[in-house]
């Protein structure tokens, strides 16, 4: 027990100190390239330098490959080859404007190493109730996951910190969950996710040094996909997502289609005279959580970020308890 | 706190979450068909994935409403 202990903080402190060291770095050099996008929110339309995706895959990467070094397991394994697979797709969507079911179906495809690693187990968990069986529908659930929890993590990266510190509270919340459940190797490999995301959200909360991008997002949410299949861990970690699933959804059900956000025609948010968010009254524009929470009235970025943090604290609760819940059987 | 109605959108979706589950662990999954042959697993499979469907859709009805009536909540406050 000692030397898993020892391999936590180990793989915890490389996966933090990875990403705060590199991230300046990053900063600098795409300043220097001029990778920046204009941050509407702000006054004065600041350029922040994008993606940050390499800085977390560096994080990510450092620590697995140390974890796997100490205890070689093909779910660690698949967790990088998925995460890495889903930064290359990241990457590609920074760098080219491609179609809204590119990025689906490019995610679909980079869950296949976790199905022919055959680091899953055909079972889905429900609290209270038991477990059941289903051996094919189980791999369309896993080519089906790493989209959804990708883009999920992607569509909610819409203000300054919101992605990194969401994930940092989601991901925090899988890994108690696994520790729960008694998975503590999966528990130790989740360990980077919440880290990286915590080191990254230093440089990404408001106002944002850097923005992670595509490749930023979908590696964080791609990697949260992984976690929860090889951890067995599926419907606990889909409570721990619940904002960002009603973002999607909201979305989703405001739109009727996939599509890319720079497509909307209509923002949901506009800004007051003193550069306060405020829900738009177009009809046409797409309900989002961000929109939602506004519709109560304007406010900051900062304090729209801390309502959605509340909301994922809440939902990390919820997951927690749901955790409980699972070796429950009434 | 601002946004309420949105906790409690959660913690529905969260309920929702375990009842489903609780249907599809004790009532659909034990479902067998039998007496088609080889059509047995297929035919099986088949209502249990429909069943699952009309499940889900069933989900996302519900929470289309809620999410119109906290729309409609937060915009009258």
């Amino acid at each position: 027990m000692i030397d898993k202990i020892i391999l936590a903080i180990l793989v915890s402190a490389i996966s933090f100190f990875s990403v705060y060291v590199t991230t300046p770095f990053l900063i600098k050099r795409l300043e220097k390239r001029n990778l920046t996008v204009k941050d509407y929110n702000r006054v004065g339309g600041a350029m922040v330098p994008r993606p940050g995706g390499p800085s977390i895959l560096v994080g990510i990467l450092a620590s697995e490959f140390t974890l796997y070094a100490f205890f070689p397991a093909t779910e660690i394994l698949a967790i990088i080859i998925t995460t890495s697979l889903a930064f290359v797709v990241g990457l590609v969507d920074d760098r080219k404007v491609l179609g809204g079911w590119f990025k689906p179906v490019a995610l679909a495809i980079s869950a296949v190493p976790i199905i022919l690693l055959g680091t899953y187990t055909p079972h889905l968990s429900f609290p209270l109730f038991g477990f059941v069986r289903i051996p094919e529908l189980y791999i369309a659930l896993v080519i089906f996951m790493i989209p959804v929890t990708g883009n999920t993590i992607n569509s909610i990266d819409v203000l300054n910190g919101v992605a990194s510190g969401f994930m940092t509270i989601a991901s925090f919340a899988l890994t108690v969950s696994l520790f729960i459940i008694h998975n503590y190797d999966i528990a130790l490999a989740s360990l980077p996710l919440g880290f990286v995301s915590l080191a990254f959200y230093k440089y990404h909360k408001f106002p944002s040094r850097i923005f992670p991008g595509d490749s930023g997002a979908l590696t964080l949410g791609a990697m949260y996909g992984v976690l929860a299949i090889v951890g067995h861990v599926e419907i606990i970690a889909a409570v721990a997502l619940l904002p960002a699933v009603i973002n999607s959804f909201l979305f989703l059900s405001s739109v009727k289609r996939i599509i890319e956000h720079r497509q909307i025609k209509s923002n949901p948010v506009t800004h007051t005279d003193d550069f306060k968010l405020m829900a738009t009254g177009d009809k046409d524009a797409p309900i989002t959580l961000v929109r939602l929470i506004l519709a109560g009235g304007p406010m900051t970025e900062k304090q729209v970020g801390f309502v959605i943090f509340r909301l994922a604290i809440f939902s990390a609760v919820l997951a927690i308890a749901t955790a409980f819940m699972t070796g429950v059987k009434i | 706190m601002k946004g309420i109605q949105i906790f409690l959108f959660i913690f529905v979706m969260w309920i929702l979450i375990i009842v489903g589950g609780g249907l599809l662990v004790s009532i659909i999954a034990p479902i067998t068909i039998s007496g088609y042959g080889k059509l047995n697993s297929i035919l099986d499979s088949g209502v249990k994935a429909l069943i699952a469907m009309i499940l889900v859709v069933a989900w996302i009805f519900i929470l289309s409403k809620i999410k119109n009536w906290i729309f409609y909540q937060q915009i009258k406050n």
